[in-house]
Protein backbone atom coordinates (compact mmCIF):
# COMPACT_ATOMS: atom_id res chain seq x y z
CA UNK A 1 0.00 0.00 0.00
CA UNK A 2 1.35 3.41 -0.92
CA UNK A 3 1.47 6.38 1.70
CA UNK A 4 -0.95 8.82 0.48
CA UNK A 5 0.69 12.43 1.17
CA UNK A 6 -2.13 14.55 2.88
CA UNK A 7 -5.14 14.14 1.35
CA UNK A 8 -7.88 17.21 0.63
CA UNK A 9 -11.07 16.62 1.84
CA UNK A 10 -13.62 15.69 -0.91
CA UNK A 11 -16.18 18.31 -1.52
CA UNK A 12 -19.73 17.42 -1.52
CA UNK A 13 -19.88 17.71 -5.48
CA UNK A 14 -16.65 15.49 -5.69
CA UNK A 15 -17.87 12.70 -3.61
CA UNK A 16 -21.20 12.24 -5.86
CA UNK A 17 -19.80 11.89 -8.71
CA UNK A 18 -17.45 8.77 -7.40
CA UNK A 19 -20.57 7.83 -5.65
CA UNK A 20 -22.52 8.02 -8.59
CA UNK A 21 -19.82 5.94 -10.69
CA UNK A 22 -19.66 3.42 -7.56
CA UNK A 23 -23.44 2.71 -7.56
CA UNK A 24 -23.78 2.41 -11.01
CA UNK A 25 -20.47 -0.42 -11.52
CA UNK A 26 -21.94 -2.60 -8.44
CA UNK A 27 -23.79 -5.69 -9.25
CA UNK A 28 -25.85 -5.97 -6.00
CA UNK A 29 -27.31 -2.94 -3.97
CA UNK A 30 -24.60 -1.15 -2.07
CA UNK A 31 -24.69 0.64 1.43
CA UNK A 32 -23.65 3.91 1.97
CA UNK A 33 -21.64 2.39 4.64
CA UNK A 34 -19.96 -0.26 2.37
CA UNK A 35 -19.36 2.86 -0.30
CA UNK A 36 -17.91 4.81 2.92
CA UNK A 37 -15.49 2.47 3.74
CA UNK A 38 -14.39 2.24 0.40
CA UNK A 39 -13.92 5.76 0.13
CA UNK A 40 -12.72 6.53 3.56
CA UNK A 41 -14.88 8.83 4.31
CA UNK A 42 -17.86 9.36 6.91
CA UNK A 43 -20.52 7.51 6.34
CA UNK A 44 -23.30 10.01 7.15
CA UNK A 45 -21.44 12.53 4.85
CA UNK A 46 -21.89 9.55 2.34
CA UNK A 47 -25.54 9.37 3.39
CA UNK A 48 -26.30 13.01 2.63
CA UNK A 49 -24.33 13.11 -0.37
CA UNK A 50 -26.69 9.90 -1.87
CA UNK A 51 -29.41 11.62 -0.93
CA UNK A 52 -28.58 14.70 -2.59
CA UNK A 53 -28.03 12.54 -6.16
CA UNK A 54 -31.71 10.91 -5.75
CA UNK A 55 -32.61 13.84 -5.44
CA UNK A 56 -30.66 14.62 -8.43
CA UNK A 57 -31.96 12.56 -10.75
CA UNK A 58 -35.69 13.32 -9.62
CA UNK A 59 -35.52 16.90 -10.60
CA UNK A 60 -33.74 16.66 -14.15
CA UNK A 61 -36.60 13.74 -15.15
CA UNK A 62 -33.84 11.39 -15.40
CA UNK A 63 -35.16 7.80 -16.85
CA UNK A 64 -32.93 6.59 -14.53
CA UNK A 65 -33.81 6.94 -10.37
CA UNK A 66 -31.67 6.22 -7.82
CA UNK A 67 -33.45 4.23 -4.67
CA UNK A 68 -32.57 2.23 -1.39
CA UNK A 69 -33.39 -1.21 -1.39
CA UNK A 70 -32.01 -4.03 0.74
CA UNK A 71 -30.08 -2.27 3.00
CA UNK A 72 -27.93 -0.27 -0.32
CA UNK A 73 -28.67 1.63 -3.06
CA UNK A 74 -28.85 0.85 -6.71
CA UNK A 75 -29.70 2.63 -10.22
CA UNK A 76 -32.55 1.36 -11.90
CA UNK A 77 -34.95 2.42 -14.80
CA UNK A 78 -38.14 4.45 -13.52
CA UNK A 79 -40.89 2.22 -13.28
CA UNK A 80 -43.95 3.92 -15.62
CA UNK A 81 -40.73 3.52 -18.58
CA UNK A 82 -41.25 -0.16 -18.09
CA UNK A 83 -43.24 -0.87 -21.73
CA UNK A 84 -40.07 0.40 -23.57
CA UNK A 85 -37.64 -1.39 -21.39
CA UNK A 86 -39.59 -4.56 -21.87
CA UNK A 87 -40.21 -4.11 -25.48
CA UNK A 88 -36.10 -3.03 -25.96
CA UNK A 89 -34.80 -6.34 -23.72
CA UNK A 90 -37.62 -8.44 -24.97
CA UNK A 91 -38.43 -10.34 -21.86
CA UNK A 92 -41.87 -10.82 -20.11
CA UNK A 93 -42.99 -10.28 -16.64
CA UNK A 94 -41.60 -13.33 -15.09
CA UNK A 95 -43.90 -15.96 -13.51
CA UNK A 96 -45.83 -15.02 -10.51
CA UNK A 97 -46.44 -17.60 -7.80
CA UNK A 98 -49.13 -18.75 -7.04
CA UNK A 99 -52.06 -17.89 -4.35
CA UNK A 100 -50.18 -20.50 -1.82
CA UNK A 101 -46.99 -19.22 -2.32
CA UNK A 102 -47.51 -15.65 -1.31
CA UNK A 103 -49.60 -16.70 1.43
CA UNK A 104 -46.51 -18.83 2.63
CA UNK A 105 -44.27 -16.21 1.75
CA UNK A 106 -46.47 -13.33 3.82
CA UNK A 107 -46.62 -15.94 6.94
CA UNK A 108 -42.97 -16.19 6.82
CA UNK A 109 -42.37 -13.08 6.65
CA UNK A 110 -44.17 -11.75 9.17
CA UNK A 111 -43.67 -14.56 11.46
CA UNK A 112 -39.78 -15.05 10.78
CA UNK A 113 -37.99 -17.27 12.06
CA UNK A 114 -40.90 -19.78 11.64
CA UNK A 115 -41.29 -23.73 11.50
CA UNK A 116 -43.31 -25.84 9.02
CA UNK A 117 -46.30 -26.22 11.65
CA UNK A 118 -46.44 -22.85 12.95
CA UNK A 119 -47.17 -21.91 9.11
CA UNK A 120 -49.36 -24.79 9.04
CA UNK A 121 -51.39 -23.45 12.15
CA UNK A 122 -52.05 -20.30 10.32
CA UNK A 123 -52.48 -21.33 6.76
CA UNK A 124 -54.95 -24.10 7.65
CA UNK A 125 -53.18 -26.33 4.55
CA UNK A 126 -49.96 -28.22 4.12
CA UNK A 127 -47.32 -25.88 2.51
CA UNK A 128 -44.48 -27.93 1.75
CA UNK A 129 -44.46 -27.73 -2.32
CA UNK A 130 -45.08 -23.70 -1.61
CA UNK A 131 -41.67 -23.93 0.57
CA UNK A 132 -40.16 -25.96 -2.01
CA UNK A 133 -40.83 -22.88 -4.49
CA UNK A 134 -39.91 -19.96 -2.23
CA UNK A 135 -36.71 -22.05 -1.45
CA UNK A 136 -35.77 -22.80 -4.76
CA UNK A 137 -36.54 -18.95 -6.53
CA UNK A 138 -34.46 -18.19 -3.16
CA UNK A 139 -36.79 -16.07 -1.02
CA UNK A 140 -36.98 -17.95 1.72
CA UNK A 141 -33.96 -19.48 3.48
CA UNK A 142 -33.32 -22.01 6.08
CA UNK A 143 -32.69 -19.91 9.83
CA UNK A 144 -31.74 -23.16 11.74
CA UNK A 145 -33.81 -25.30 14.29
CA UNK A 146 -36.26 -24.42 16.82
CA UNK A 147 -35.19 -26.16 20.22
CA UNK A 148 -38.72 -27.91 20.65
CA UNK A 149 -40.13 -31.06 20.28
CA UNK A 150 -38.75 -32.97 16.75
CA UNK A 151 -36.33 -29.64 16.24
CA UNK A 152 -38.07 -28.56 13.04
CA UNK A 153 -36.42 -26.12 10.62
CA UNK A 154 -37.52 -22.66 10.58
CA UNK A 155 -37.52 -20.37 7.59
CA UNK A 156 -37.26 -17.07 7.08
CA UNK A 157 -37.14 -14.42 4.08
CA UNK A 158 -33.45 -14.00 2.14
CA UNK A 159 -32.04 -10.86 0.76
CA UNK A 160 -33.52 -11.48 -2.53
CA UNK A 161 -37.29 -11.71 -1.20
CA UNK A 162 -36.32 -7.96 -0.69
CA UNK A 163 -34.92 -6.81 -3.53
CA UNK A 164 -37.74 -9.00 -5.79
CA UNK A 165 -40.32 -7.27 -3.56
CA UNK A 166 -38.77 -3.56 -3.60
CA UNK A 167 -37.96 -3.19 -0.03
CA UNK A 168 -35.93 -1.35 2.05
CA UNK A 169 -35.51 -3.81 5.20
CA UNK A 170 -38.75 -5.82 6.52
CA UNK A 171 -39.78 -2.66 8.76
CA UNK A 172 -40.71 -1.35 5.57
CA UNK A 173 -43.42 -4.04 5.61
CA UNK A 174 -46.77 -2.67 6.98
CA UNK A 175 -47.91 -3.90 10.10
CA UNK A 176 -49.96 -7.55 9.81
CA UNK A 177 -52.26 -5.77 12.40
CA UNK A 178 -53.15 -3.35 9.58
CA UNK A 179 -54.59 -5.89 7.46
CA UNK A 180 -57.39 -6.90 9.72
CA UNK A 181 -60.01 -4.51 8.78
CA UNK A 182 -59.63 -4.39 5.00
CA UNK A 183 -62.69 -7.08 4.48
CA UNK A 184 -64.18 -8.60 7.56
CA UNK A 185 -66.27 -5.77 8.58
CA UNK A 186 -68.74 -5.99 5.45
CA UNK B 1 -81.67 -34.97 1.37
CA UNK B 2 -82.54 -35.10 -2.49
CA UNK B 3 -80.22 -36.50 -4.74
CA UNK B 4 -80.61 -33.86 -7.44
CA UNK B 5 -77.46 -33.56 -9.43
CA UNK B 6 -75.26 -30.63 -8.64
CA UNK B 7 -75.19 -27.72 -10.82
CA UNK B 8 -71.90 -27.04 -12.27
CA UNK B 9 -72.56 -23.37 -12.08
CA UNK B 10 -69.45 -21.47 -11.36
CA UNK B 11 -70.95 -18.09 -10.98
CA UNK B 12 -69.38 -17.71 -7.39
CA UNK B 13 -65.95 -17.89 -9.23
CA UNK B 14 -66.37 -14.61 -10.76
CA UNK B 15 -65.58 -12.52 -7.64
CA UNK B 16 -62.30 -14.31 -7.30
CA UNK B 17 -59.34 -12.23 -5.44
CA UNK B 18 -57.53 -10.20 -7.72
CA UNK B 19 -54.67 -12.44 -7.47
CA UNK B 20 -56.68 -15.09 -9.13
CA UNK B 21 -58.63 -12.92 -11.00
CA UNK B 22 -54.80 -12.41 -12.70
CA UNK B 23 -53.91 -15.54 -13.41
CA UNK B 24 -55.47 -17.15 -16.90
CA UNK B 25 -56.15 -20.52 -16.43
CA UNK B 26 -57.95 -22.47 -19.31
CA UNK B 27 -60.16 -24.82 -17.59
CA UNK B 28 -62.58 -24.30 -14.62
CA UNK B 29 -61.09 -27.43 -13.23
CA UNK B 30 -58.16 -25.82 -11.99
CA UNK B 31 -59.81 -22.61 -11.13
CA UNK B 32 -61.84 -24.46 -8.36
CA UNK B 33 -58.61 -26.00 -7.09
CA UNK B 34 -57.50 -22.70 -6.59
CA UNK B 35 -58.09 -22.05 -3.45
CA UNK B 36 -55.12 -21.72 -1.44
CA UNK B 37 -56.74 -24.13 1.69
CA UNK B 38 -59.43 -24.65 4.01
CA UNK B 39 -59.80 -21.30 5.75
CA UNK B 40 -59.49 -19.61 2.13
CA UNK B 41 -62.53 -21.43 0.90
CA UNK B 42 -64.54 -20.82 4.01
CA UNK B 43 -63.73 -17.16 3.91
CA UNK B 44 -64.91 -17.15 0.07
CA UNK B 45 -68.78 -18.69 1.59
CA UNK B 46 -68.63 -16.40 4.06
CA UNK B 47 -68.74 -13.72 1.78
CA UNK B 48 -71.05 -15.28 -0.15
CA UNK B 49 -73.63 -15.17 2.59
CA UNK B 50 -72.47 -11.21 3.06
CA UNK B 51 -71.92 -12.79 6.23
CA UNK B 52 -69.48 -10.96 8.90
CA UNK B 53 -67.11 -13.20 10.33
CA UNK B 54 -67.37 -12.67 13.93
CA UNK B 55 -71.45 -14.16 13.16
CA UNK B 56 -71.27 -16.89 10.65
CA UNK B 57 -74.31 -19.11 10.23
CA UNK B 58 -72.27 -22.08 10.80
CA UNK B 59 -75.54 -24.55 9.43
CA UNK B 60 -75.20 -22.63 6.01
CA UNK B 61 -72.12 -22.23 5.96
CA UNK B 62 -71.57 -25.52 7.10
CA UNK B 63 -73.54 -27.54 4.13
CA UNK B 64 -72.26 -24.68 1.42
CA UNK B 65 -68.60 -26.15 2.29
CA UNK B 66 -69.69 -29.48 1.66
CA UNK B 67 -71.24 -28.96 -1.53
CA UNK B 68 -68.32 -27.65 -2.66
CA UNK B 69 -66.38 -30.41 -1.11
CA UNK B 70 -68.93 -33.04 -3.09
CA UNK B 71 -68.03 -30.60 -6.38
CA UNK B 72 -64.58 -30.89 -5.87
CA UNK B 73 -64.47 -34.81 -5.62
CA UNK B 74 -67.27 -34.85 -8.50
CA UNK B 75 -64.78 -32.61 -10.87
CA UNK B 76 -62.03 -35.42 -9.84
CA UNK B 77 -60.08 -32.74 -8.35
CA UNK B 78 -58.04 -34.87 -5.06
CA UNK B 79 -59.64 -33.26 -2.14
CA UNK B 80 -56.35 -32.13 0.36
CA UNK B 81 -56.40 -34.36 3.57
CA UNK B 82 -56.69 -30.71 4.93
CA UNK B 83 -60.07 -29.54 3.50
CA UNK B 84 -61.57 -32.40 5.12
CA UNK B 85 -60.38 -31.74 8.53
CA UNK B 86 -62.35 -28.75 8.17
CA UNK B 87 -65.47 -30.21 7.06
CA UNK B 88 -65.25 -32.73 10.82
CA UNK B 89 -64.70 -29.31 12.75
CA UNK B 90 -67.51 -27.64 10.94
CA UNK B 91 -69.95 -30.57 11.50
CA UNK B 92 -68.46 -30.74 14.90
CA UNK B 93 -69.74 -26.98 15.55
CA UNK B 94 -73.12 -27.32 13.99
CA UNK B 95 -73.60 -30.39 16.27
CA UNK B 96 -72.61 -29.00 18.90
CA UNK B 97 -74.83 -25.93 18.26
CA UNK B 98 -77.42 -28.43 18.12
CA UNK B 99 -77.36 -29.65 21.73
CA UNK B 100 -79.17 -28.11 24.44
CA UNK B 101 -76.71 -25.49 26.00
CA UNK B 102 -76.72 -27.69 29.51
CA UNK B 103 -75.26 -30.62 28.26
CA UNK B 104 -72.52 -28.44 26.16
CA UNK B 105 -71.29 -27.01 28.62
CA UNK B 106 -71.10 -30.09 31.78
CA UNK B 107 -69.09 -32.22 28.83
CA UNK B 108 -66.97 -28.78 27.68
CA UNK B 109 -65.03 -28.00 31.02
CA UNK B 110 -63.09 -25.06 30.01
CA UNK B 111 -65.57 -23.74 27.41
CA UNK B 112 -62.99 -24.66 24.97
CA UNK B 113 -65.49 -23.05 21.96
CA UNK B 114 -64.60 -24.71 18.96
CA UNK B 115 -66.33 -21.70 16.90
CA UNK B 116 -64.53 -19.30 18.61
CA UNK B 117 -61.66 -20.80 17.90
CA UNK B 118 -62.46 -21.38 14.19
CA UNK B 119 -63.50 -17.34 13.91
CA UNK B 120 -59.94 -16.47 15.82
CA UNK B 121 -58.12 -18.47 13.00
CA UNK B 122 -60.15 -16.94 10.21
CA UNK B 123 -59.49 -13.41 11.32
CA UNK B 124 -55.62 -14.72 11.55
CA UNK B 125 -55.79 -16.24 8.42
CA UNK B 126 -57.86 -13.18 6.76
CA UNK B 127 -54.62 -11.03 7.42
CA UNK B 128 -52.27 -12.57 5.80
CA UNK B 129 -54.16 -13.34 2.92
CA UNK B 130 -54.66 -9.58 3.13
CA UNK B 131 -50.44 -9.40 3.12
CA UNK B 132 -50.25 -11.96 0.11
CA UNK B 133 -52.03 -9.61 -1.77
CA UNK B 134 -49.67 -6.52 -0.99
CA UNK B 135 -47.02 -8.80 -1.43
CA UNK B 136 -48.40 -9.54 -4.78
CA UNK B 137 -48.71 -6.13 -5.61
CA UNK B 138 -45.36 -5.24 -4.82
CA UNK B 139 -43.61 -7.58 -7.00
CA UNK B 140 -45.79 -6.88 -9.59
CA UNK B 141 -44.35 -2.98 -9.31
CA UNK B 142 -41.09 -3.92 -8.84
CA UNK B 143 -41.42 -6.10 -12.20
CA UNK B 144 -41.82 -2.91 -14.12
CA UNK B 145 -38.05 -1.37 -12.55
CA UNK B 146 -34.99 -2.87 -14.19
CA UNK B 147 -31.37 -2.55 -12.68
CA UNK B 148 -28.39 -2.28 -14.90
CA UNK B 149 -27.56 -5.38 -17.23
CA UNK B 150 -24.99 -7.59 -16.31
CA UNK B 151 -21.78 -6.85 -17.53
CA UNK B 152 -18.80 -8.84 -18.07
CA UNK B 153 -16.89 -7.87 -14.74
CA UNK B 154 -19.27 -9.17 -12.66
CA UNK B 155 -18.55 -12.31 -13.64
CA UNK B 156 -14.98 -14.10 -12.47
CA UNK B 157 -11.56 -12.26 -13.51
CA UNK B 158 -10.31 -13.69 -16.68
CA UNK B 159 -7.44 -14.82 -14.79
CA UNK B 160 -8.85 -18.31 -13.09
CA UNK B 161 -7.06 -20.55 -11.18
CA UNK B 162 -7.08 -23.33 -12.51
CA UNK B 163 -7.76 -26.77 -10.76
CA UNK B 164 -6.60 -30.61 -10.87
CA UNK B 165 -10.08 -31.38 -12.86
CA UNK B 166 -9.69 -29.24 -15.56
CA UNK B 167 -6.61 -30.28 -16.27
CA UNK B 168 -7.77 -33.99 -16.43
CA UNK B 169 -11.08 -32.34 -18.62
CA UNK B 170 -8.49 -31.02 -21.37
CA UNK B 171 -5.86 -34.25 -21.24
CA UNK B 172 -9.59 -35.96 -21.85
CA UNK B 173 -10.64 -33.69 -24.96
CA UNK B 174 -6.99 -34.45 -26.11
CA UNK B 175 -7.64 -38.25 -25.67
CA UNK B 176 -10.56 -38.29 -27.43
CA UNK B 177 -9.60 -36.76 -30.30
CA UNK B 178 -6.24 -38.45 -30.67
CA UNK B 179 -8.69 -41.91 -30.65
CA UNK B 180 -10.39 -40.72 -33.69
CA UNK B 181 -7.31 -40.59 -35.99
CA UNK B 182 -6.43 -43.87 -36.86
CA UNK B 183 -2.35 -44.33 -37.21
CA UNK B 184 0.01 -46.88 -38.05
CA UNK B 185 1.29 -48.79 -35.59
CA UNK B 186 5.32 -48.13 -36.01
CA UNK B 187 7.40 -48.92 -32.84
CA UNK B 188 9.37 -45.37 -31.51
CA UNK B 189 11.33 -45.29 -29.10
CA UNK B 190 9.18 -44.24 -26.36
CA UNK B 191 9.84 -41.41 -23.26
CA UNK B 192 10.34 -42.59 -19.98
CA UNK B 193 8.77 -40.33 -17.26
CA UNK B 194 11.61 -39.03 -15.68
CA UNK B 195 12.75 -37.88 -19.18
CA UNK B 196 9.44 -36.35 -19.82
CA UNK B 197 9.97 -34.57 -16.11
CA UNK B 198 13.20 -33.31 -17.35
CA UNK B 199 12.18 -31.50 -20.57
CA UNK B 200 9.76 -29.89 -19.06
CA UNK B 201 11.73 -27.98 -16.22
CA UNK B 202 14.32 -27.37 -19.17
CA UNK B 203 11.23 -25.75 -20.73
CA UNK B 204 10.24 -24.33 -18.04
CA UNK B 205 13.45 -23.13 -17.21
CA UNK B 206 13.69 -21.50 -20.89
CA UNK B 207 10.88 -19.24 -20.78
CA UNK B 208 8.88 -18.96 -17.66
CA UNK B 209 5.49 -19.38 -18.93
CA UNK B 210 4.77 -22.75 -20.50
CA UNK B 211 1.75 -23.76 -22.85
CA UNK B 212 0.06 -26.98 -20.95
CA UNK B 213 -2.80 -27.32 -24.03
CA UNK B 214 -0.37 -27.08 -26.57
CA UNK B 215 2.47 -29.51 -24.97
CA UNK B 216 -0.15 -31.96 -24.66
CA UNK B 217 -0.79 -31.85 -28.58
CA UNK B 218 2.11 -32.26 -29.58
CA UNK B 219 2.99 -35.28 -28.28
CA UNK B 220 3.87 -38.37 -30.14
CA UNK B 221 1.53 -41.19 -28.60
CA UNK B 222 -1.13 -42.03 -26.21
CA UNK B 223 1.72 -43.50 -24.08
CA UNK B 224 3.19 -40.12 -24.24
CA UNK B 225 0.36 -38.63 -23.83
CA UNK B 226 -0.69 -39.93 -20.23
CA UNK B 227 3.47 -39.49 -19.39
CA UNK B 228 2.89 -35.87 -20.39
CA UNK B 229 -0.24 -35.23 -17.80
CA UNK B 230 1.39 -37.60 -15.06
CA UNK B 231 4.65 -35.02 -15.55
CA UNK B 232 2.23 -32.11 -15.13
CA UNK B 233 0.76 -33.30 -12.19
CA UNK B 234 3.80 -34.29 -10.44
CA UNK B 235 5.29 -31.00 -11.17
CA UNK B 236 2.36 -29.24 -10.00
CA UNK B 237 2.62 -30.87 -6.87
CA UNK B 238 6.58 -30.82 -6.35
CA UNK B 239 7.40 -27.44 -7.95
CA UNK B 240 6.76 -23.63 -6.91
CA UNK B 241 4.63 -23.31 -10.43
CA UNK B 242 0.79 -22.08 -10.67
CA UNK B 243 -1.60 -23.12 -13.20
CA UNK B 244 -3.72 -20.39 -14.95
CA UNK B 245 -6.35 -20.24 -17.11
CA UNK B 246 -7.33 -17.12 -19.09
CA UNK B 247 -10.80 -17.49 -20.14
CA UNK B 248 -13.15 -20.40 -19.53
CA UNK B 249 -12.37 -23.01 -21.46
CA UNK B 250 -9.17 -21.38 -22.97
CA UNK B 251 -5.54 -22.96 -22.93
CA UNK B 252 -3.90 -23.63 -19.52
CA UNK B 253 -0.70 -22.54 -19.01
CA UNK B 254 2.04 -23.51 -16.29
CA UNK B 255 3.55 -20.46 -14.85
CA UNK B 256 6.86 -20.35 -12.60
CA UNK B 257 6.21 -18.42 -9.00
Amino acid sequence: MTEIEEKQPRSIEELITILEALIFVTDEPISAKDLANVLEEDSEFVQSAIEELAQEYQERKSGLMLREIAGGWQIATKTELHDEVRKFLKTRPSAKLSLAALETLAVIAYKQPVTVPEILEIRGVQSASAIKTLLDKKLIVNKGRKETVGKPMQYGTSKDFLIQFGLKDLTELPSIEDFEDLTSGL
Amino acid sequence: MESQPEQLVFDFFKEQPQIIAERNDEELKLKIGEFAGPLDLLLYLIRQEQANIFEIPIAKITDEYLRVIRLMEKLDISVAGDFLVMAATLIEIKSKMLLPREIVEENDEDADDPLKELVNRLVEYEKFKNAAQMLWEKSTVEQSIFPRGKIETDENNSEINVGVFDLLNVFQKILSRRKEEIQMEIEREEMSLSEMLSNIKLRLKQSKTFNVTEFFNHTRSKKELVLAFMAILEIVRTEAVKLLQENIFGEIILTKG
